[in-house]
């Protein structure tokens, strides 16, 4: 075994300095589930689906450097209840009914509750009052089914140079806010075009006047799941 | 128009029979009757408790959502909903005109629907009472009943839902509650391998459409004198109407007729639809009661859905069920038929052109075109009508400049005949109960009275003859006399 190797669940899986074990676990054609985590922003860790046990102790994946000679456990029974609890735990947090949004078929938050076999909520639904913008004239914004992922925080920084989204208040009053005087979005620059527009894992960031225009059957995940997208992305 | 049985002179003096509830899909009914110490019948009214709260919460939601979201009021027919909020959304995006693609696969799917209810109330929710009788043995009235002693009307019956339920899973995507309808047109065509798969069973199904409508002509015509009488009033007729007076169940304008076949109004393009008809308030029920303005609130309610379709239309631009149909107002020597039992007979019409219509889509090209879409200019406000499997049914929104929806008004066709299955109750009531100790058989008489209507308040418990009901028997002060009760295991008993 050389140096720049960890294993995960007992596969040797190689590794470039700097990469975190997600990153190398993906190369390696290694899934391990995750929301908040996008290969082209900055890791950010919140979403904690990614947390595996490394030397004994847990982790996010997506935020923790690889070492030569860590032993990972990703797939196991106890980690992955773990992650169908917080998936549950997203959905009652937020206000998510699938039966009618848009983003149904081509949410990752729906996706990986099919992917972890969650058949209910489970915990009691909390039915926060959240806000809808639709003063854009070609952007939604609907924090009933945010997951405080910050991609969105993350693209407009990083890719678009707009900083129109920022994260205000703490715990269960944590929320997604708007970079403008009113607070509205259509009142920033914001542009459809932007990748923040476009980068939303669930429905809370949309194209107006385009829900359902893809077919049942035709949806990202109507025949895959999002660990086979997931893999495909990285290439693998 | 009669109000008679609505409202007691002296209601405190009197004995209370409440059936509760009068089981159905979108909550909870009851019928509640008044007695004197004779058991004359003074007082009857069926009361729905009509779930209204979706025309609060889309508020705010953009107008895109909607014709997914408000399908959901409904598991029997969330296409109409579906359709009919996407005709309202065809206005707002300023589609004046759908493709013909887009147009004609709307109304396969809508035809689909109406295959799939007429074949579900007829077969597995009203076939029940039809066949055995209405005071039959309480466990054979059901679908399992049905299924044993009439297999192949059984079969035909399963398989013409599951047919229709094919139609709407190709068109919008999923059996119930599917995505086909977007504001200005579909959001896919039916390929011709899709078309296949439909062509090879429709023949079965108009010849078994054909089949049930002779069925119910016959449970109908054996026993004329009972079955035209049951239930029996007359009112006005209410239903969309194509521009050359042919049947048509997904567009047109609305004509109105009185119960002699006179016109009210006619060819009135629905979007003004509120300087005709208005809603109004009765104290005693959480659903409103339409009525034609002209007419006022006593002689202008109306009676909506199949019976009044078939009553309503010149003709019915499809051979075998035009055949049918004339047969059909034959019986009524020149004036419109309002038996409450022939809704049963017009049902198994409408399904047989369903059907017809449904093949005749098949095997039009137009529905494998790839022109899905149309939009034009933005309009703050739109009203979309179509006739659903129990009648007209409306929607109309208003929306904001950011796509937000601020107001929204249903009228379903369940409230278009709120006040005409009030009187189907009461008459029932007259002509069964007064005068006599209440039994579950009578009970049921109210309930057929009621299906002939709306298969939601039949409702699937029903079909498998486990519809709990109770009836007790109060005197003045309120204490129980008589208490008649069936479980949700189908055991009846008696208490006192």
């Amino acid at each position: 075994m050389s140096d720049n190797t960890i294993t995960i669940d007992g596969q040797a899986v190689p590794f470039a300095p700097g990469q975190t074990i997600m990153e190398a676990a993906m190369a390696a054609g290694v899934y391990i589930p995750h929301l908040c985590h996008n290969p082209e922003f900055t890791p950010h860790g919140s979403c904690k689906l990614c947390t595996v046990t490394v030397n004994g102790r847990n982790a996010a994946s997506c935020t923790m450097p690889a070492a030569p000679g860590m032993v990972v456990q990703n797939d196991t029974e106890e980690l992955n209840a773990n992650r169908r609890a917080l998936t549950q735990m997203l959905f009652v947090e937020g206000n998510h009914v699938c039966p009618f949004c848009e983003k149904s078929g081509n949410c990752q938050l729906q996706a990986m509750g099919y992917f972890l076999g969650m058949m209910d909520p489970h915990y009691d639904q909390f039915y926060p009052p959240r806000d809808v913008d639709a003063s854009h004239p070609d952007i939604l914004l609907d924090l009933n089914r945010c997951i405080l992922c910050e991609l969105c925080v993350r693209a407009s920084r990083d890719v678009d140079g707009k900083n129109v989204f920022g994260v205000t208040g703490r715990g269960p009053h944590t929320r997604i806010t708007v970079n403008s005087a009113s607070g509205r979005l259509g009142d920033t620059d914001m542009a459809v075009t932007d990748r923040a527009a476009d980068v939303c894992p669930v429905g809370a960031i949309l194209k107006k006047r385009h829900g359902f225009e893809v077919p049942i059957g035709q949806r990202t995940y109507d025949h895959k799941t999002i660990k086979d997208v997931h893999m495909e992305e990285a290439g693998k | 128009m009669t109000f008679e049985l609505e409202t007691a002179k002296e209601p405190e003096k009197l004995k209370r029979v409440v059936i509760e509830p009068v089981s159905r899909v979108e909550g909870h009914g009851k019928v509640t009757i008044l007695l004197d110490d004779e058991d004359r019948v003074h007082q009857v009214r069926l009361h729905i408790v009509e779930f209204r709260g979706f025309e609060r919460f889309i508020q705010g939601r953009p107008y895109w959502e909607v014709p997914v979201m408000v399908q959901r009021l409904c598991g029997i027919c969330p296409v109409s909903h579906h359709l009919v909020a996407a005709k309202a959304m065809d206005v707002i995006v300023g589609a004046k005109q759908l493709t013909p693609t887009a147009e004609k696969l709307r109304r396969l799917m809508h035809y689909g629907q109406m295959l799939q209810s007429h074949a579900l109330h007829f077969f597995h929710l009203a076939s029940p009472d039809l066949l055995f009788g209405f005071d039959s043995d309480i466990a054979k009235r059901n679908i399992v009943a049905v299924v044993e002693a009439y297999p192949e009307i059984a079969k035909q019956g399963v398989l013409l839902r599951k047919f229709g339920q094919e139609v709407i899973r190709l068109t919008a995507g999923k059996r119930v509650h599917g995505t086909g309808a977007i504001p200005g047109g579909m959001n896919k065509n039916l390929s011709r391998e899709e078309r296949e798969i439909l062509l090879k069973d429709i023949y079965h199904m108009v010849a078994w459409s054909r089949d049930a409508v002779h069925l119910a002509k016959k449970l109908y015509t054996d026993d004329m004198e009972r079955n035209t009488q049951f239930g029996y009033f007359r009112s006005n007729m209410l239903g969309l109407i194509r521009a050359d007076g042919a049947l048509d169940l997904y567009h047109g304008g609305l004509r109105a007729r009185t119960e002699t076949g006179e016109t009210i109004f006619d060819h009135v393009d629905y979007s003004h639809y509120s300087d005709y008809i208005n809603e109004e308030v009765k104290s005693w029920s959480y659903m409103k009661f339409p009525f034609i303005i002209s007419k006022g609130t006593q002689d202008g309610w109306y009676k909506v859905g199949p019976l009044a379709r078939i009553n309503n239309c010149d003709f019915i631009d499809t051979p075998l069920a035009e055949t049918e149909r004339r047969d059909f107002v034959a019986y009524g020597h020149g004036f419109p038929i309002h038996s409450p039992l022939a809704y049963h007979w017009a049902r198994m019409i409408e399904m047989l052109h369903a059907a017809e219509t449904i093949k005749d889509l098949l095997h039009d090209d137009d529905v494998s075109g790839n022109d899905l879409m149309v939009k034009g200019e933005k309009a703050l406000e739109g009203v979309g009508v179509l006739e659903a499997p129990r009648g007209t049914l409306f929607h109309h929104y208003r929306i904001d400049e950011n796509d937000q929806v601020t107001m929204a008004n249903l009228i379903v066709s369940t409230t278009s005949n709120n006040h005409a299955m009030n009187e189907a109750v009461r008459q029932v009531a007259k002509q069964y109960l007064d005068g006599h100790t209440v039994t579950e058989p009578l009970l049921n008489h109210i309930e057929v009275a009621i299906r002939a209507f709306d298969p939601c308040l039949s409702c699937a418990t029903h079909a498998v003859g486990k519809m709990p009901l109770m009836v007790e028997i109060l005197d003045a002060e309120g204490r129980a006399l008589d208490r008649v009760y069936k479980d949700g295991a189908g055991e009846v008993g008696c208490a006192v």
